[in-house]
């Protein structure tokens, strides 16, 4: 199938500070396409290249068939776009900037009424619809956004970290939306830091300084570390974290709860055999456990050392 | 006393807040310093209540040397400067009432022998009396003496010179000061409100949304202009209806053309409001580059001081200005019932500066997506 958009060699520099690093990337229609990277890996930058906002330094952009920047305007017609801070009139109500969204979007005059009255009752804000946009809350702030990003019914949705700021429950009830939309053949990209959005992508880009550093279904990257991954338990967990570190098979270790995540270096084999060796003298429960989005990442982004590890976010 | 020490350490470190915050904003810092100095020079040395070389035309009907010495002498005052020689009295007013000149001497063909017998006045001095600090001025000149070839000895010189107010004769500022309202309100309202109008919408995040959509920059320009011509329209008309019943400024008959006129005025100033807003970060940068327009237009346009008395320098500046023209307009029209075909050049400033304003609004926001 034809991918909905198509990159090659992308980058953008501001000033000295290079955001995007030549970057290549193919992304198929009908799913949700995820970039996950912690703040500042320029995934803000590159999404708001896709959609015209900036200018690429170097490479070629091509959505929906057409070309950036030569073919912004036509693009724009045909993609949502939904910024990470709330941008809609926070003096107008939500009804106000719906309709104010439908005419500068172009919706025809005569479906306008019609689209917004469906939209407010999907995403159950029809009670609301004379209340300050300013005035609702996160969730319903995020919902109006949504709402009124695919008011002219796009066919490509980009989201700007759409959930990072909501509960749980909101963010669950948001990615069920998403996931009626490409069932209904809209292809959505989302960026995030969060890896619990991060599982949910139908396919992941792991980008990291500007660079994309590894990309696949979730499934598959976490089917693909080489390294392995251990739970330990029992009373020295901070005494067994300090022996372990600047150990060079060991790649990072966490602490979840009462227990620690260990990730081996992928050239250890035998990994568990290793580790009880290794830690003899404690008192410790080691067993192997499931591979994570986390520990993709962490491994994606290990040239940055152990400061990879912290910067994942959550 | 380590609980005061503690609250001079917070004071204190509120205070270093401050001074980084003034230091890493650069445009604040400046105008701090450049509002005082560039203001007080420019208008220190620009601000002059002294009436000098008012344009003033001659109309010589005697032409001898008794005539041509009463020309020279009341030239030599400073008060007046003939920038022009008219051939009747009729033309001398024609051409004060196009506001090419502000005075004008008619000498009458017996000139000569009136200061002679000493019963009338030797000449008549025509003076617009639309701007009541120039006319004060020229009506000094009452009391001057001429004296040809003789030492000046005040008692036995006749009154030489009568002088006569053209418009507003009985001299109410009112007349002269409501249509200069009209020009410093719509100056203020339609500058500030439009200056902040692109700030605030990057502030809020707004822009962010607006530039993803279809709209192409011009269109965005005209809709955010739209509604405040609305608003100018209305201040034009609350002013002129109140100027009407409290001060009885004449207008009617002229109101069309006066509407005209306010339109593209309005049209100006919010196209200057719009470049002011496309070049301010935020909102606090955007009232400093509004006061720094502001403030000259109140000083130099001829609305607290007389025009035709500032040094060249000071008027050219004041060229640039739309009010200076607004102002030479609407008083044209309104004190001395001048025909709009006369002021093509102030019309066509007006215009011009609406055109290129938006033009550069236009241009340097799809430059500043970043």
């Amino acid at each position: 199938m034809e991918a909905v958009i198509r990159v090659r060699g992308l980058s953008k520099r501001f000033g000295d500070f290079t955001a995007v690093d030549q970057v290549d990337m193919s992304i198929p229609p009908h799913g949700v396409y995820g970039f996950l990277g912690p703040n500042g890996s320029g995934k803000t930058t590159a999404i708001r290249m896709m959609c015209g906002l900036l200018a690429p330094t170097a490479g070629e952009i091509e959505v929906l068939g057409m070309r950036i920047p030569e073919q912004t305007e036509l693009i724009r017609r045909q993609v949502g776009y939904m910024t990470q801070k709330f941008s809609m009139y926070a003096d107008l109500t939500i009804l106000q900037n719906m309709e104010f969204m439908a005419r500068i979007m172009g919706v025809r005059r005569a479906e306008q009424r019609g689209r917004i009255r469906e939209l407010l009752q999907r995403f159950r804000l029809e009670p609301f619809s004379r209340r300050l946009a300013g005035a609702l809350s996160g969730g319903q702030k995020r919902r109006l956004a949504l709402a009124a990003a695919v008011i002219h019914q796009p066919r490509l949705l980009l989201l700007d970290e759409p959930t990072s700021e909501v509960d749980p429950n909101t963010r669950r009830e948001f990615w069920d939306e998403l996931f009626l939309m490409c069932e209904s053949g809209t292809t959505v990209l989302v960026t995030t830091h969060l890896m619990d959005e991060a599982e949910r992508c139908h396919h992941l880009a792991i980008i990291n300084e500007g660079r994309k550093v590894a990309d696949g279904s979730p499934e598959a990257l976490k089917g693909q570390l080489g390294a392995g991954v251990f739970a330990i338990d029992g009373p020295q967990i901070t005494a067994i974290r300090n022996h372990l570190e600047g150990v060079s098979q060991v790649l990072a270790t966490t602490r979840i709860g009462l227990s620690l995540r260990v990730m081996l270096m992928p050239g250890v084999v035998d990994g568990l055999d290793w580790l009880r060796e290794h830690l003899a003298g404690f008192t410790a429960g080691i067993e192997p456990a499931g591979a994570t989005i986390e520990d993709v990442f962490v491994m994606a982004t290990r040239e940055n050392g152990a400061k990879g590890a912290g910067g994942a976010g959550r | 006393m380590s609980s005061l020490l503690q609250a001079l350490i917070r004071i204190g470190a509120v205070c270093r807040k401050e001074v980084l915050h003034l230091i890493h904003d650069r445009l604040t810092f400046g105008m701090v310093v450049m509002i005082p100095l560039f203001q007080l020079v420019l208008f220190g040395y620009t601000i002059n209540t002294d009436v000098r070389q008012v344009p003033a035309g001659l109309v010589d009907q005697p032409a001898n040397s008794f005539s041509r010495q009463l020309a020279l002498d009341l030239e030599a005052t400073q008060v007046l400067h003939f920038i022009a020689r008219c051939a009747t009295p009729q033309e001398l007013e024609g051409r004060i009432r196009d506001g090419e000149l502000s005075a004008g001497l008619v000498i009458p063909p017996d000139a000569e022998e009136r200061y002679q017998l000493g019963d009338r006045p030797t000449a008549q001095l025509v003076v617009d009396g639309s701007d009541t600090m120039v006319a004060g001025a020229l009506r000094q000149l009452a009391n001057f003496r001429f004296a040809p070839g003789r030492t000046l000895s005040n008692r036995d010189t006749p009154q030489a010179i009568s002088v006569r107010l053209l418009y507003n004769p009985e001299r109410r500022a009112a007349l002269f000061t409501v249509p200069g309202l009209l020009g410093v309100i719509l100056t203020m309202t339609m500058i500030m409100f439009t200056s902040i109008a692109i700030v605030r919408e990057r502030e809020r995040g707004n822009m962010e949304l607006l530039i993803a959509t279809p709209i192409r920059n011009l269109e965005l320009m005209i809709g955010k202009i739209i509604p405040y011509i609305g608003i100018g329209l209305l201040q034009v008309s609350v002013i002129l209806f109140l100027g009407v019943l409290l001060f009885a400024i004449p207008v009617a008959g002229k109101l069309l053309e006066i509407y005209t006129v306010c339109l593209i005025f309005i049209l100006a100033n919010l196209t200057l409001g719009l470049m002011i807003s496309t070049l301010a970060r935020n909102q606090l940068a955007a009232m400093q580059m509004f006061i720094f327009v502001f403030l000259p237009s109140m000083l130099l346009s001829g609305f607290m001081f007389p025009f035709v008395a500032m040094p060249r320098v000071a008027r050219q500046l004041a060229e640039v200005l739309p009010l200076t023209h607004f102002l030479r307009i609407i008083r044209g029209i309104i004190l001395r019932g001048e025909p709009l075909t006369g002021m093509g050049a102030d019309i066509g400033y007006l215009l011009g500066f609406a055109t290129l304003f938006l033009a550069i609004s236009a241009f340097r926001f799809s430059k500043r997506l970043e």
